[in-house]
């Protein structure tokens, strides 16, 4: 499958292109565009990303025909959905999965950036773009999860919002104006639904930006070097294409596998009763991907600290490229931040452990210790590191390192190269 | 809702066991086998319509199915004629009619399953102020579905000597808390099931725990069987797409690219 030249197209391309050059736009940005050779499976989960942020706009505005945005009705459209409605179960349960599948593989997308250090010089912004879009998608999600008006999507509700009210002076202002009322309520709902419809076409418009950043310098890779010619770039058609279509289907399976057996495991049975203002639920958790922001809330025992603990986790992020003081880009060369970011990693999925439970006991100590440590981390180790560590000597190029079959420590998707 | 044991905290050891520490004295879910397990799982007919036949002559007489219509019972393996006749054995309120007027007619298979009582109000007065929850959802409005449902309905006993129970209350060795205000619904041939099949406990209870998982669920089966087609399809596919990106990929890996 040799990229079609412009002299192969037909007269209709070519008189189209020399006054709209759409062919060869895509003809530079997808087929010839020149991609470092190396790059592992990590490197999967942006084009997924974007492949399950189509699917789940897609079907999100199915949704959107037969949902009701009512107090009285939203409940009882959404199970007309899953009884009534022709393949209305299958579009419900991607979308409602859709959202979990498309944290995990924004999330592995993120700590790949973290590992191999693609938020650094030159791809900052390419970087705070990535955290706007995660921002973005959090916003989306909690609105989303809010439609079906379960006991889970009022009471989410009421203390996300709540959360506002940790402002001093003019906090509960704000919370009566962001409910639209006196209570989480039919205002609430409508507004909700309003923006969990126009936030995805936002999130559009940051990931063209974000690919309009990665074209400008092009992927980071494995080895975290940059390319110094030719011999170490592939045009991204076919090679990486194919790559991405192998990876989209393995991904699939497991996405389906969810949707078809277990559809309802990542969800909290409370979200099937019906929101009851009068009667609070045993326990109000939100979905598996806000856990940790939800554990670091809850570590601290001021409220305002507790609001802006969680709020600063995020920001940190926009902060990495100026916090990590290493010139080094990938951990494969940096003997020290290679485990420590392990460490956060764990770190991470203990915080997402102590969200899911109640703050008492030793979820407390383990909630702070967490809260701790993720800002030891980035604020503390990330410097340090940085100035003390000695990195390994790096590979004079890519091809020359591919070529002399880098070591088993490299990505695990380098198996399959292996192997030749 | 659980508490961890405090000696068996070490932070990544709980992060790993997980859910597995913690401590609860609710005894492990009855788990009696569903015919609606598994990848390939179905709903059986027979046990569908001993469970509606419970649910009609025991549960119906204060638990309300909201979402479900009579026609829905099509889906049980009943004809039409059959179902005309169960939905007419309810009146509806309906109208207004050309002279303004509400009037009563028999419920039709287009019809909601017609509740108990005409509202909550007046569900609560007769129980004493609780209120029996509407079973349209209730397989999965709470963890262990089925498994807790049936549990459930066979979990009920005298309470233990040293525990007080509360005026009218029942003991349940698997309701949370274990006070529960329904008394125990179903004994050992509660209803004569119309094909004479014997009706124990164990038996009424698996067959109405169907029957209301399916009523969660209408779409189950539909859901495994597309999944089967779904998945064997993504698995060929994923097969045949790692071997064109093998071939692709080979000049690349020898250094001919």
């Amino acid at each position: 499958m040799a990229a079609p030249s412009s002299q192969k197209q037909n007269a209709l391309v070519r008189w189209i292109d020399h006054r709209l050059p759409v062919f060869a736009f895509m003809q530079h940005e997808l087929y010839d565009y020149p991609t470092p050779r190396n790059l592992s499976y990590w490197w999967n989960f942006g084009s997924l990303a974007g492949i399950m942020l189509v699917i789940m706009m897609v079907t999100g505005i199915v949704l959107a025909m037969q949902y009701t945005p009512h107090v009285d009705y939203a409940f009882n459209s959404v199970e007309r959905i899953m009884r009534d409605v022709e393949w209305g179960w299958l579009i419900r349960y991607i979308h409602m999965n859709g959202a979990s599948f498309f944290f995990a593989v924004v999330y592995i997308h993120l700590f790949r950036g973290l590992y191999f250090g693609s938020y650094k010089e030159p791809r900052e912004l390419l970087w705070m773009l990535g955290v706007v879009i995660l921002v973005l998608m959090m916003a989306t999600a909690f609105m989303g999860y809010v439609l079906p008006w379960g006991q889970m999507s009022y009471w989410g509700a009421t203390v996300i919002t709540n959360l506002f009210s940790a402002i001093p002076g003019v906090g509960q202002d704000i919370v009566t104006w962001l409910w639209g009322g006196f209570a989480v309520g039919n205002p609430t709902l409508n507004r909700f639904f309003s923006l969990h419809y126009l936030l995805p076409f936002i999130i559009v418009g940051v990931v063209l930006l974000h690919l309009i950043a990665l074209h400008q310098h092009g992927s980071n890779n494995p080895l975290g070097i940059d390319r110094k010619g030719p011999q170490d770039s592939i045009p991204f058609h076919p090679y990486y294409t194919i790559k991405d279509m192998f990876g989209l289907s393995v991904f699939l399976v497991i996405y389906a596998a969810f949707v078809f057996y277990v559809p309802n495991l990542l969800g909290n049975v409370q979200n099937y009763i019906p929101a009851n203002p009068l009667q609070t639920p045993p326990e109000i958790v939100p979905e598996w991907y806000l856990l940790p922001y939800y554990a670091i809330l809850r570590s601290i025992p001021s409220k305002l600290l507790g609001v802006c603990a969680m709020f600063g986790a995020i920001v940190t992020l926009f902060l990495l490229p100026w916090l990590d003081t290493s010139r080094v880009r990938s951990a494969f060369f940096r003997p020290v931040y290679k485990w420590v970011f392990w460490l956060l990693v764990a770190d991470c999925l203990m915080l997402g452990y102590v969200g899911a439970h109640r703050p008492e006991g030793i979820n407390i100590v383990l909630g702070r210790i967490g809260t701790f440590y993720y800002f030891l981390h980035f604020y503390v180790l990330f410097p340090l590191i940085g100035k003390f560590e000695r990195p390994l000597p790096l590979p004079t190029s890519i091809s020359a390192a591919v070529l002399a079959k880098h070591g088993g420590g490299a990505a695990p998707a380098s198996a399959a190269m292996e192997k030749h | 809702m659980r508490r961890l044991h405090a000696a068996a905290a070490a932070a990544l050891l709980a992060l790993a066991a997980g859910a597995a520490l913690a401590e609860d004295e609710t005894p492990a879910l009855k788990s009696p086998g569903w015919s609606f397990d598994g990848i390939f799982g179905t709903f059986d007919r027979a046990a569908l319509q001993h469970g509606f036949q419970i649910y009609s002559e025991v549960c119906s007489n204060c638990h309300s199915m909201s979402l479900l219509r009579y026609r829905d019972l099509a889906a049980l393996g009943y004809s039409d004629d059959e179902i005309k006749a169960i939905a007419a054995q309810k009146q509806v309120t309906a109208g207004p009619n050309d002279q303004g007027e509400m009037f009563q007619r028999a419920a039709q298979p287009a019809d909601n399953f017609v509740p108990p009582f005409p509202n909550e109000q007046a569900n609560r007065a007769a129980h004493n102020g609780a209120l029996p929850p509407d079973l349209s959802l209730i397989i999965k409005q709470r963890d262990g579905g089925a498994d807790y449902c049936y549990s459930l309905l066979t979990g009920f006993k005298a309470a233990p000597a040293d525990f007080k129970l509360g005026d009218g209350m029942n003991y349940d060795d698997y309701f949370p808390g274990h006070q529960i205000a329904m008394p125990q619904p179903l004994q050992d041939d509660s209803v004569a099931y119309a094909d004479k099949a014997p009706a124990p406990l164990s038996q009424e209870a698996h067959d109405v725990c169907t029957f209301l998982t399916w009523a969660s669920e209408p779409t189950l089966e539909a859901r495994k069987q597309t999944g089967a087609k779904v998945m064997l399809f993504l698995l060929v596919m994923s097969v045949v797409l790692y071997g064109a990106k093998r071939k692709i990929w080979a000049e690349v890996h020898s250094g001919h690219a």
